[in-house]
């Protein structure tokens, strides 16, 4: 009986010191939540809860925290890639965070496969994961198909592979935009491995005149959702770039490889042009067609034309700013 | 009749007689690769003062059968790197494979432009073909260990650490060696005099100029074509040099001469 008395006096004192301590909790929640920044959005209002965890919903449809990967995305710096008729050019405009940091060295344009290249704006670290996410994913298409992967398929795959870092709540969305080019070969391809050249006659189920590969030219959201693009851009100056990319007309297809390196480099330093204060490298890689300059490969554009394309940029950059002072110089004659 | 599940599919007793289990044993000991059944001839290689000379005919034969007759036995890994494949047609797709994947994958951490580019690192090719050959030896050793070889022997031309021009082989055992020239397979008998003629030590490589290597492998071809009655008239040339790989993959031998045939006594029906 002394025992069993024991116990329950234990007990009810446990039960106690819970409640006490989950009171406590309460209370510290919601100091913490009348206190946080978040509270503009209506204190502790309904739609704070929802923010705290990926993979629920607010009650009007959104994921917040596939929004905040976005906003991440918006402090990179800004990526952009162009469509060309005869390839693709990927530009990237590098902050450099040290002036302890080699120049020209840690590329942040990666290569998947060997016709494709990626580039991404966004959390460094989560750009790299994506990237070799990308490479097994193409050695994995060899693996299975002995053929390198389109870039569609690519481009579908990795989109997957991003929505579902936004399905559980053990894991965060990626905080990076990616944007995919290749060229996939508009040869005859071989099958990986192959030795002879098959039969010389007979159809081989090939269809007479089919167009096979071309440019292509991918962006992958933190939501995973992805489109294919003529022009795309990425980052902190992005509304720039692509205003800038909207008036080369894309959708024509007849701007050429060369002209659009030199773009890309002006539009990277147009974009540059709101966080001037801010060191910048502008890293490019470029894919052509079988018979243009890489052979249907993804490189780097070599020095001496990008650094044409950026003697060209910063002259058209020169050129407008004189061009404003000029038109306000004439305004303001006109006042008079 | 039977109608118990074990008897499903198989033959009737009572019209084949009583199953031979001892067939298709699964139960049994592995067994990988016995031996090779797609098979290419020889190939051969001589070193000359500023790269490697390197040839094989383009036939895979099925036993004794020619049954293949433009099999590119001779493989480019990179722009100064190729590979001769003696032995069986499918390990060499296989290693083929291997080898497209491991170029893939070295490209990724060099993939700026060799071209123009005044950075001192990178022009430097990733893998030379002395590392290339120290990889092949180690897969080939690493699946000779697990009883499962790849049957080939190979033969890997190009240039070394040094910049001299590099020669070496390795076989379905792992073991490897070099010399100013090397052949594989039956070449190793009918080629190899004529090229240790030319080169007999490292020292003479020095003095052996392009086009008498070039002449050398091509005098080899027509004496394996000749000889060996697994080669054939169409072969595959290779001159690796500092300048990249001349690969001329459609020759055909020129000038053959068969009036010694009739001097050879003591094979098929004819009496002696």
């Amino acid at each position: 009986m002394a025992v069993s008395c024991t116990r329950e006096v234990l007990l009810e004192e446990l039960r106690e010191a819970a409640v006490d301590v989950e009171a406590r909790v309460a209370a510290l929640q919601v100091e913490a939540w009348t206190r946080s920044s978040l509270q503009p959005r209506g204190g502790i209002s309904r739609e704070l809860c929802y923010d705290l965890s990926n993979s629920v919903f607010s009650p009007d449809g959104r994921n917040f925290q596939v929004e905040y990967a976005v906003k991440a995305v918006e402090n990179g710096g800004t990526a952009i890639g162009i469509r060309c008729k005869d390839g693709v050019v990927l530009a990237l405009e590098k902050l450099v965070s040290s002036k302890l940091l080699k120049p020209g060295a840690n590329k942040r344009i990666a290569t998947i496969d060997r016709n494709m290249g990626v580039v991404s704006a966004g959390l460094l670290p989560d750009g790299r994961h994506f990237t070799s996410r990308a490479r097994d994913e193409a050695a994995q298409w060899r693996r299975m198909y002995k053929a390198p992967i389109p870039t569609s398929s690519l481009a579908d795959r990795m989109g997957s592979y991003i929505q579902a870092y936004t399905l559980y709540n053990s894991v965060r969305p990626f905080g990076v935009t990616c944007i995919i080019a290749g060229w996939d070969s508009e040869a005859e391809l071989a099958v990986d491995g192959q030795v002879g050249s098959g039969p010389t006659v007979g159809a081989g189920g090939k269809v007479d005149k089919m167009k096979h590969g071309g440019p292509f030219l991918y962006m992958i959201e933190p939501s995973g959702s992805y489109w294919g693009y003529y022009g795309a851009a990425t980052g902190k100056g992005r509304q720039s770039a692509k205003s800038e990319l909207e008036k080369l007309n894309l959708t024509e297809g007849t701007l050429s490889l060369e002209e659009g390196v030199k773009e890309a480099a002006r539009i990277i330093y147009i974009a540059h042009e709101d966080s001037k204060d801010k060191d910048f490298e502008l890293e490019m890689t470029w894919v052509s067609s079988l018979d243009g300059p890489t052979k249907g490969r993804h490189e780097e554009v070599p020095k001496k034309i990008r650094e044409e394309a950026e003697r060209l940029a910063k002259k058209a950059l020169e050129d407008d700013d004189e061009e404003e002072e000029a038109k306000a110089e004439g305004g303001e004659r006109m006042e008079e | 009749m039977n109608h118990l599940p074990q008897a499903w599919g198989r033959p009737r007793d009572d019209v084949y007689g009583a199953y031979d289990h001892s067939y298709f044993q699964t139960s049994g000991p592995k067994q990988s690769t016995q031996q090779p059944i797609v098979t290419g001839t020889s190939v051969i290689a001589i070193k000359f003062k500023d790269g490697v000379v390197i040839a094989t005919d383009n036939l895979a034969s099925y036993g004794s059968l020619a049954r293949f007759t433009d099999v590119k036995r001779l493989r480019q890994f990179n722009k100064s790197t190729i590979l001769g494949f003696g032995g069986d047609v499918s390990d060499m797709q296989y290693l083929d494979r291997l080898l497209l994947s491991l170029a893939i994958r070295e490209n990724y951490s060099s993939y700026s432009s060799a071209s123009d580019d005044t950075d001192d690192t990178s022009n430097l090719e990733s893998l030379n073909a002395k590392n290339l050959h120290t990889y092949m030896s180690k897969v080939m050793y690493r699946r000779r260990s697990d009883f499962n070889p790849l049957w080939n022997q190979i033969l890997v031309a190009g240039f070394g650490n040094d910049e001299k021009p590099f020669l070496a082989s390795v076989d379905l055992l792992g073991t490897t060696f070099s010399s100013p020239s090397l052949a594989t397979g039956f070449g190793a008998h009918l080629a190899q005099p004529i090229m240790r003629k030319v080169v007999p030590d490292e020292a003479s490589v020095a003095n052996l100029d392009k086009e008498t290597a070039v002449q050398t492998i091509r005098d080899c071809m027509k004496v394996l074509f000749y000889r060996d009655a697994r080669s054939m008239d169409k072969y595959s040339i290779a001159v690796v040099t500092k300048d990249g790989i001349d690969l001329k993959e459609d020759e055909k031998l020129e000038n053959q001469s068969w009036a010694f045939a009739d001097r050879i006594k003591g094979y098929g029906t004819q009496v002696v």
